[in-house]
């Protein structure tokens, strides 16, 4: 019996070409006054056609499933029993060829994420040893980590791992999805899925297969386009109970009525296609659309929370800013310049904050000095022990902490503030020695793309930073922002979320994957700024590729069109519904025709969904 | 406990699959079964000492589709 199913699976265009030509000829054969020729090829569809059905029906109920192609067997033998064979016939032919324009429809759907999936490696050349040139093709399934893979010009690089051998021009726009050669050497890291423009590498793997960064981005966009909405939810709950339902309906009206054709009717009517798969297509093609845009979106419902956020809050630095802090200034008031900012680039070193790493970065000729009892006070700074010093570096709050007397720099605070530099003070043994300005200019983008959210109804733009509350300020202002929050911690911004949200708003969260974590995870949407192959899908609910704020707008553009299209399908998919009762109960539809209008819903909604590709 | 996944040929209705979760999901020692339509794959986690992934791969291919790749990965 399962022969014959997977014969007909796979050869699906001959057997359908077959069936078609066999309805033909039994037309043709009723024109020229041969109906009883043409009675019996009718029979001869529908044994052809309905065979796969039936066994598909009764394998399902074996475990206790009914299934859609149960209700059409009962459909079908109801219909032979009564004599009906070219009804039974253009129904089974119907479904077979429903069946096949769907998965052709459905494959354009799914494109976008199968161009992606292209690009994963399928194989690779392993070698033995760093050194040897010897090697076996083999799947890349099979390739283990710490295992030697040797890469030649113009081919793809098959797994996460560190560069042991050779050098060479790396193109990396499948992860950071930024067309721009990378030369790389031994000890560097090199990614799945990029590709080698020239040179010859060999490489060890650390990372193999669905565990490297974009096997993770191709996984992560699998399970999304698969992943259920609210709707969706409901829409199933509803199918699940929906195709039992209709067969004791189907059973009970033909009791009542003593009506056959109307009860095999029913069971026809009773596929819920339309409305089955009109929801998924939706999305489908709605995430697939984003990913090939670089917008990583988790869910469906990250969409569908997206298209109604009313305020989006931004993290500053990194997000609407560079994120490449510069030292712009420097006032000394004690001591020697260059020792203080040693003594500063020493106790920076310590730390990974922006504003450490821009002042580290300004002065590496330094000599740095041993420090110890180094203490981190979050959001404010860090003190430290230089030799017998007791040194404390960091924003104004914390100097009020240490009761350190800021007046001798209150006229460069009051300038370094108006042009919008962050503030770094240092204090060695309670008295002001050091204040450095720093600046982290603003993305160029990013006045256009505040202007662009703006422009989508009224949306509220608000701006939330651990930086000082005057640099925030200037920030908020450049980009005619409607608030600005500084001196945030990380839970700062997630009570600030919070409220926003107890007065009704939906709020997105756009930051930085790491460091926010909190607020991504508390907004309504989460949006994590990606940094190559770092995405931080954890917390986040949609990841923007290579930190690109030109993205967002794309993003809500997307969501929107994509709720949209949800909807009408549904809207089709209930009239399809609507259409087929009334036409059954004032007796216009039977068998065929309704699984002609069954179909075409189908293909309907399909269709539609594919519209989404275009964006 | 391994995580499996399965690769599935020629799915071409939401209904199929569907069908298959349901049928996957009764077995015993099977938990947190998740198919991805658009993908065309079966991932689960099974508890070795009561079913085995070919057991799993058997079922689908009774009920009429065909499983081309599995993968099993220790937890």
């Amino acid at each position: 019996m399962l022969k014959i199913l997977q014969l007909t699976n796979q050869h699906q265009k001959i057997y359908i070409v077959l069936m078609t030509s066999l309805i033909i000829v039994s037309f043709v054969s009723g024109w020229l006054g041969n109906g009883m020729i043409g009675h019996f090829i009718m029979l001869v569809v529908t044994i052809l056609g309905g065979s796969p059905i039936v066994i598909q029906g009764i394998s399902a109920l074996r475990y206790k499933v009914v299934s859609i192609e149960l209700l059409v067997s009962f459909a079908v033998i109801g219909a032979i029993l009564i004599g009906e064979f070219s009804e039974s016939g253009i129904v089974v032919w119907l479904f077979a060829l429903g069946r096949f324009l769907e998965a052709r429809t459905l494959t354009r759907t799914r494109s976008a994420i199968a161009q992606l999936v292209q690009l994963m490696p399928k194989q690779a050349l392993r070698i033995s040893t760093p050194t040897s040139r010897i090697f076996e093709l083999i799947d890349i399934d099979d390739i283990q980590v710490g295992d030697y893979v040797l890469v030649k010009t113009g081919s793809q690089i098959p797994v996460d791992g560190k560069i042991v051998n050779g050098e060479g021009a790396i193109n990396e726009a499948s992860i950071t999805g930024e067309s721009k050669i990378n030369f790389k050497s031994q000890a560097q890291n090199v990614f799945a899925g990029t590709s080698l423009d020239s040179g010859t590498l060999v490489i060890q793997a650390d990372k193999v297969g669905e565990d490297t960064a974009f096997g993770k981005i191709i996984d992560l966009v699998e399970t999304s386009q698969d992943s259920q909405s609210q709707a969706q939810q409901i829409i199933d709950r509803f199918a699940k109970y929906y195709t039992p339902v209709v067969l004791v309906l189907a059973v009970l009206i033909g009791i009542v009525t003593r009506d056959i054709r109307l009860a095999i009717t029913v069971l026809i009517l009773g596929c819920p296609g339309a409305l089955v798969i009109g929801v998924p297509v939706s999305t489908v093609a709605g995430i697939g659309v984003a990913a090939r845009h670089g917008i990583l979106v988790k869910g469906s419902e990250a969409l569908v929370q997206l298209r109604k956020v009313t305020t989006f809050a931004f993290d500053k630095t990194g997000t609407v800013t560079k994120g490449t802090p510069t030292v712009t200034a420097v006032q000394n008031y004690q001591g020697l310049e260059m020792q203080n900012l040693a003594i500063v680039a020493s106790i920076e070193h310590e730390s990974n904050h922006p504003l450490a790493q821009a002042i580290q970065k300004e002065y590496t000729t330094l000599e740095l000095m041993p420090i110890d009892k180094t203490v981190v006070i979050k959001g404010k700074g860090i003190v430290a022990n230089v030799g017998q010093q007791q040194v404390v570096v960091g924003n104004q709050q914390l100097m009020h902490d240490y009761d350190i007397d800021l007046t001798i720099g209150q006229q460069d605070t009051d300038y370094f503030l108006r042009e919008g530099y962050s503030l770094v003070y240092v204090a060695m043994n309670h008295q002001l020695h050091l204040l450095l300005g720093i600046h982290d200019p603003l993305k160029p983008e990013a006045t256009k793309i505040m202007q662009q959210l703006r422009e989508l109804d009224n949306q509220r733009l608000v701006l939330m930073s651990g930086d000082q509350q005057r640099a925030v300020e200037i920030v908020a202002h450049q980009l005619k922002l409607t608030q600005a929050y500084g001196d945030c911690l990380p839970e700062n911004k997630m009570a600030l979320i919070q409220q926003y949200q107890s007065h009704g708003e939906r709020v997105a969260f756009v930051g930085d994957g790491v460091n926010d974590s909190p607020a991504l995870v508390t907004a309504n949407v989460g949006i994590a700024m990606g940094n190559g192959t770092d995405i931080a899908m954890d917390v986040a609910d949609i990841v923007l590729m290579h930190a690109d704020l030109n993205k967002l707008p794309l993003a809500v553009k997307i969501a929107r069109a994509t709720a949209m299209n949800m909807y009408q399908n549904i809207i089709i998919a209930m009239l399809t519904v609507v259409f087929l009762l009334i036409g059954l109960f004032t007796g216009y539809i039977f068998m065929a025709s309704g699984m002609l209008i069954h179909e075409l819903s189908i293909i309907v909604v399909t269709l539609n969904g594919v519209r989404l590709l275009r964006l | 406990m391994v995580k499996v996944t399965m690769t599935l040929g020629q799915l071409s209705c939401p209904s199929c699959l569907t069908k298959i979760q349901k049928v996957i999901e009764k077995q015993t020692g099977v938990t947190d079964v998740q198919t991805l339509f658009n993908a065309g794959k079966l991932k689960t986690v099974i508890d070795q000492e009561k079913i085995q992934a070919k057991d799993l791969a058997h079922i689908i291919e009774q009920l009429g589709y065909t499983v081309e790749k599995i993968t099993i990965k220790e937890q």
